[in-house]
């Protein structure tokens, strides 16, 4: 079985979460090539060459792949797509873009979100929010598929040596141009990768008394999240949401701060290791899934919060 | 220009589902339905275009049982000109769902199709990524913006770092995210009114689309259950809990 992995990246770093989907292709078998499709991201070919468990990488390097427009990044991998029996992505934003077009292109169905690989033609994945599993049997030759992140370990990023092939460009679809972007600032760990995350939700208030959670996230080496009310109040910017619609995450420590905890933020965060809640509400829904809870205003809690951290600091 | 908007009829956003004791399906019966929430934004969208004077005519589709025409008169209502219905009683996965549509765009030849996202219910994030490969059509997947201009639309798109604008060549597809705009509110008249705009029925087969399902769903259940914790009484307690007990920071 041949396995084809589409690196996700920004032409200069290979992202993390092309190192999960690697692992979930190692499951599949172990014959595993990586397509690096961009713009001088020669460095990003070389960094996906180096990961355990990846024999060949393809590099397809040329303008028109600069920013991964679904139009023509489809049609390279379906150019590319003879001898793969499994085309797989992360669950990104990018990764959920392309891909359909793919399958659609190849005439296969999707399976979306990936948790589990049961076998080569059988997976688990989360439907409803996440609230049902749904194993699926998919009886096409190809099978194509994005992965969730949080539900596969990342592959070790060094030690591996495969070799790097040139791949042949498709041609320019012509249909669509990139204009422009505004990506977020921050020093923060990304959200998806963070071992802590501190996230605020309505009860926050305005977006200023979101400076009392990056405090204690900056204390805690922490990524700062959101739910979809904090985002919609527009407290914070919306690559900040954590749920159904927004990030799915699964951090070691998730403390959730003024979030009532709808099923569809439950959706992106129940696989947190531990849950922390603070809520001035007893009866919200959060506390039923949180393994700490307390029940104070946070506008009391994060600042004292913010100097037990500290002490626990001076205690070493 | 002529906007097609596809609609799903899916369990409401509110309602707890349940998978089936014999781990068939979801608990469906007796369950309250509603039009996709992503779809409502979709639906919204292509009425403000029309406002704008930039659309002529909506035309809302929806594919499923009988039922869905409940859907798209509810689009009806919020203020699509006419209404197609795809019936069936098999179940629709997205590929199918994106041929009947290309279908449908055969016939109409709409300048722009605007769907939701992703459904609630399968949560694929599919369909308009496979309508737009089938027709050869650009795409502007989760839109939190859109500018029509001549021959031409500009979608800003909410991706995982922040936001990104595309210039898409017209005819497009657009896949709605849910900042893109806010869904107005049905009123009575209105959906007195919508009950005599016209709905055409077609079957699959009228279309000469297979739409039979490729993914087999083997079993569905539900996810392993979180237990409640503990509540504790101070912050002190909860970093000595989180230090000593959870080793978590």
């Amino acid at each position: 079985m041949s396995i084809l992995v589409i690196a996700e990246h920004d032409n200069a770093v290979l992202k993390a979460a092309t190192l999960n989907t690697i692992t979930a292709a190692t499951q599949l078998g172990s014959d595993i090539a990586v397509l690096v499709a961009g713009h001088g991201c020669g460095a990003v070919a070389e960094a996906a060459a180096q990961v355990a468990g990846v024999k060949k990488v393809l590099l397809a390097d040329a303008p028109h792949y600069a920013y991964q427009l679904a139009e023509n990044m489809a049609a390279l991998v379906v150019s590319l797509a003879g001898g793969y029996s499994h085309i797989l992505a992360p669950s990104t934003a990018g990764g959920k873009n392309t891909l359909p077009r793919v399958a659609a292109l190849l005439d296969v169905a999707q399976i979306s979100d990936v948790i589990k690989v049961e076998s080569a033609d059988t997976f688990v994945r989360p439907i409803y929010a996440g609230n049902v599993l749904a194993t699926v049997q998919s009886k096409d030759s190809v099978k194509v598929m994005t992965v969730r992140g949080t539900a596969f370990p990342a592959a070790v990023a060094v030690g591996g040596s495969a070799s790097i092939e040139a791949a042949a460009p498709a041609a320019d679809a012509g249909i669509s141009r990139f204009v422009g972007q505004q990506l977020t600032q921050s020093d923060r760990p990304e959200l998806t990768a963070a071992r802590v995350i501190v996230s605020g939700g309505r009860g926050m208030g305005n977006g200023d008394n979101f400076k009392l959670l990056e405090d204690v996230a900056d204390k805690m080496g922490a990524a700062v999240g959101a739910s979809r009310a904090a985002v919609d109040a527009g407290f914070v910017p919306n690559d900040y949401q954590v749920g159904q619609t927004g990030k799915v995450v699964a951090p070691e420590l998730y403390v959730a701060v003024g979030i009532s905890g709808a099923i569809q933020h439950l959706a992106g965060m129940k696989d947190s290791k531990v849950i922390v809640a603070i809520n001035k509400d007893e009866e919200a829904p959060i506390f039923q899934v949180a393994d700490y809870g307390l029940v104070a205003d946070l506008f009391t809690a994060i600042p004292e919060l913010s100097k037990e951290l500290d002490k626990l600091k001076a205690a070493g | 220009m002529k906007i097609l908007v596809a609609v799903k009829r899916v369990v409401d956003y509110n309602v707890k589902v349940r998978a089936k004791a014999d781990g068939s399906g979801v608990e469906t019966t007796n369950v309250k339905m509603s039009m996709n929430p992503f779809d409502e934004i979709a639906v919204e969208e292509a009425i403000r275009l029309q406002e704008a004077g930039t659309a002529k005519e909506i035309v809302a589709i929806s594919l499923g049982i009988a039922a869905c025409q409940d859907t798209i008169r509810t689009a009806l209502a919020m203020g699509a000109d006419r209404g197609i219905l795809v019936e069936t009683e098999v179940e629709l996965q997205p590929l199918a769902v994106a041929k009947l549509l290309q279908a449908v765009v055969d016939q109409e030849k709409p300048d722009l199709v605007i769907l939701g996202k992703q459904a609630i219910d399968d949560d694929a994030n599919q369909t308009g990524q496979m309508l737009a490969a089938l027709l050869g059509w650009p795409q502007g997947t989760f839109a939190s913006k859109v500018e029509v201009g001549a021959g031409t639309v500009n979608v800003t798109r909410e991706v995982d770092g922040g936001l990104e604008t595309v210039a898409l060549k017209l005819p497009a597809v657009v896949t709605t995210d849910l900042r893109l705009n806010e869904p107005r509110f049905v009123k009575l008249p209105n959906i007195m009114k919508a009950k005599k705009k016209p709905l055409a029925v077609f079957k699959p087969a009228d279309l000469g689309v297979d739409v039979a399902p490729r993914l087999i769903t083997l079993k569905v259940q539900e996810p392993p259950k979180r237990q409640a914790g503990i509540k504790v009484d101070s912050v002190a307690t909860l970093v000595d809990k989180l230090h000593n007990e959870a080793h978590a920071i």
